[in-house]
């Protein structure tokens, strides 16, 4: 184990795996000699050149149509979109295209495809850079969806996209960049479809997703204090998603709440319970709760944004909610 | 299907029995649409085969082309069989992808056929992905887009010209120009009636050729290619042609602007009549060479019809097969 960033940890399996795959390619508006925006191939660039560090014009539509066409024939990309919302301008080219083509093709083209992103609100980065989208991918059939919350899932996870033959999104939240933790040496990969359960306890489920998983442990941390007992899971990838888990926990506390940063309609937390309530009604001992971001574009002024974001107060409150049903 | 070039025999034999393939194959199909045959929509490429043929004879195996709505004609020129076609629009399990596709979803990677498309656009992109992997992998392959004059005003036309002209990428872009996108003639939908200029805009040559003579679009894709092999990047090819048939069967030929006389006109510029005319003046082959060719391609989409006709129903469950290709 090293200690590193989650982007250090994230560039290590990239790196790892472009050493191991020349098919590899990553496009992206920086991803080239800059070294990507956020410092996603910082490095990569010396090492494999242009042709495998391809800097793009401001294109997201082209170049993943570009991308879609490389992974059909042979190659694998991956798109560093810098922000997650710059992704919308190619949604036609994900969802008729790139999604469709291993099932239109009956089997005979693969999709090797792994698009990152920052996702996430804060730093008033306002309402065109602090999208996150993942539910609309879930929705999708055809694509992965994996949301690591530390920096040893990150190279986990993101190294089994690199391995894998399907279109993957790998989204990394802006307040987890930095966030440093014990990252496992050498090959390291996290199965998708396998949530953590990232603490034990007996009162109430809490499922959290990317940052909100560490905000979720502060508030156990605090309410053990009281005696409250929360156990904490982290579905690691919404896309498959680990329902036999969730179900398990919920088998253990009866109760059970979904904070998620993205909007509440149609969104995780909705399809989390309603496999709950297919699955594990009887095991209920009271209604499920959901606690999402606001239900409103991302606003500018820091308290505006403070608004519209689950955080501790808001988790300990819906808790101690959920507790009292 | 890469004949031999210098051998105008062999060439010739090959663009002439493609082409009378391609239309023998639409006709059948325009048949059986309206015997209910066929399940969903069906655009026939019927009076342009000469583009697909000319530029079909230059590829091989390794050569991705990725087409569109009307894409039957590349599917055959790039070598799909007429059974495993007709079955495929029939719907059935011996489809060239069990019934999953249709007619604008027909892929056979295996001889480069990367697929016609329901969406105008994408294939330009995916096109300028296949030069990009081909640089990248070294395989020599050469990416194929072919493309309406209907995709001419989309964002997809731009930004695939402009990714594969800074890559120099090894790709061909070949729009079909047949004046109309449905209804929407291009003389309303673009103040610049030339769509080869556009090339120079994207720092890449721009030929505009004759889309109904198979020997002038050939050319022009052998020099297109040519340049693409050698790392010169990519080329973009106008055909200009005319279909002779509705936009979609049980459409109507003309419309609001396609007129009677328009399609007559330019059912005297026939590509396979003409080509049918410059091989015997030119000697190349015998009318009953020909003839023959005509019959055993006759006799070939008859029986990949029935043998259609004959197949099984794929099985409703494997309907949720191949969406993934690792199982979690
Ligand atoms: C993105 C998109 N918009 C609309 C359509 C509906 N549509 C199907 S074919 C067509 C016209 C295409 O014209 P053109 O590209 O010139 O090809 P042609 O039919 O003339 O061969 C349209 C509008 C579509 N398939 N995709
Ligand atoms: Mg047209």
């Amino acid at each position: 184990m090293t200690e590193k960033t989650f982007t250090e940890a994230a560039r290590e399996a990239l790196s790892d795996a472009m050493d191991a795959d020349p098919a590899i390619f990553v496009v992206g508006e920086g991803a080239g000699e800059r070294g990507g925006n956020f410092e996603t191939t910082a490095g990569l660039y010396e090492k494999h050149g242009p042709l495998r560090l391809c800097d793009t014009p401001i294109c997201e539509r082209g170049f993943i149509g570009m991308c879609t066409g490389a992974a059909m024939t042979g190659a694998r990309p991956v798109v560093d979109f810098m922000f997650t919302d710059f992704i919308l301008d190619g949604l036609g080219e994900l969802i008729n295209q790139t999604s469709k083509m291993q099932y239109m093709s009956n089997g005979r083209l693969k999709m090797p495809m792994v698009l990152r992103g920052c996702i996430g609100i804060g730093h008033s980065a306002a309402t065109h850079h602090s999208g996150s989208y993942y539910p609309f991918f879930v929705h999708i059939p055809g694509f992965r969806v994996a949301l690591p919350s530390n920096p040893a899932d990150a190279k986990g996870l993101f190294a089994t996209a690199l391995r894998g033959e399907d279109p993957v999104f790998f989204m990394e939240h802006r307040h987890l960049l930095n966030l440093k933790g014990p990252v496992p040496d050498g090959e390291h990969r996290v199965p998708f479809g396998q949530a953590a359960v990232v603490r034990e306890g007996t009162d109430a489920t809490v499922v959290a997703l990317t940052v909100m998983v560490h905000h979720a442990l502060q508030v156990a941390e605090e309410l053990s204090g009281e005696g409250i007992s929360l156990e904490i899971v982290d579905p690691r990838t919404v896309a498959p998603l680990d329902v036999e888990t969730i179900l398990a926990s919920v088998r253990k506390t009866g109760r059970l709440l979904i904070v998620d940063e993205t909007f509440m309609p149609c969104g995780i937390g909705a399809e989390i319970s309603a496999h709950v309530t297919e699955h594990g009604f009887d095991e209920l001992d009271a209604p499920i709760k959901r606690l999402n971001g606001a239900h409103v574009p991302t606003p500018y002024s820091p308290s505006l944004e403070r608004a519209v974001v689950p955080d501790r107060t808001t988790i300990e409150e819906t808790v101690r909610e959920l507790l009292a049903e | 299907m890469s004949v031999e070039r210098g051998d105008s025999f062999e060439l010739y034999r090959w663009l002439y029995r493609t082409m009378f393939t391609i239309r023998t194959v639409e006709e059948r199909l325009a048949r059986s649409f309206m015997a209910g045959l066929i399940h969903g929509a069906c655009h026939t490429y019927v009076g342009e085969e000469a583009v697909a043929a000319g530029v079909c004879a230059g590829l091989t195996d390794d050569d991705a082309v990725f087409s569109t709505h009307r894409g039957h004609g590349h599917a055959l020129a790039k070598g799909v069989s007429p059974a495993a076609l007709i079955a495929e629009l029939y719907g059935r399990e011996t489809g060239i992808s069990n019934g999953r596709g249709g007619s604008m979803h027909l892929f056979a990677p295996e001889i480069g056929l990367m697929g016609t498309s329901g969406i105008v656009g994408p294939c330009i992109l995916q096109a300028a992905g296949a030069g990009y992997s081909a640089r990248l992998l070294g395989n020599g392959g050469v990416g194929v887009a072919f493309f309406g004059d209907g995709a001419v005003g989309n964002g997809a036309f731009h930004e695939g010209l402009n990714l594969a002209a800074i890559y120099d990428l090894p790709v061909l872009f070949v729009c079909e120009n047949n004046l109309y996108a449905t209804e929407v003639p291009f003389s309303y939908a673009s103040r610049n009636p030339d769509v080869a200029s556009r090339a120079s805009s994207y720092g890449m040559p721009g030929v505009g050729v004759d889309g109904n003579d198979v020997l002038a679009v050939h050319e022009a894709a052998i020099e297109a290619l040519r340049r693409a092999r050698a790392g010169e990047g990519p080329t973009l090819i106008e055909a200009k042609t005319y279909r002779t048939r509705p936009h979609a069967e049980g459409m109507g030929l003309t419309g609001v602007y396609r007129t009677e006389e328009e399609v007559a006109e330019w059912r005297e510029k026939d590509p396979i009549s003409r080509f049918r005319r410059r091989i015997l003046s030119e000697g190349t082959m015998t009318a009953s060479d020909l003839d023959r060719i005509e019959a055993d391609v006759r006799t070939e989409v008859e029986e990949a019809e029935r043998e259609a006709a004959d197949s099984p129903w794929p099985d409703g469950g494997t309907a949720d097969r191949h969406v993934y290709r690792e199982t979690v």
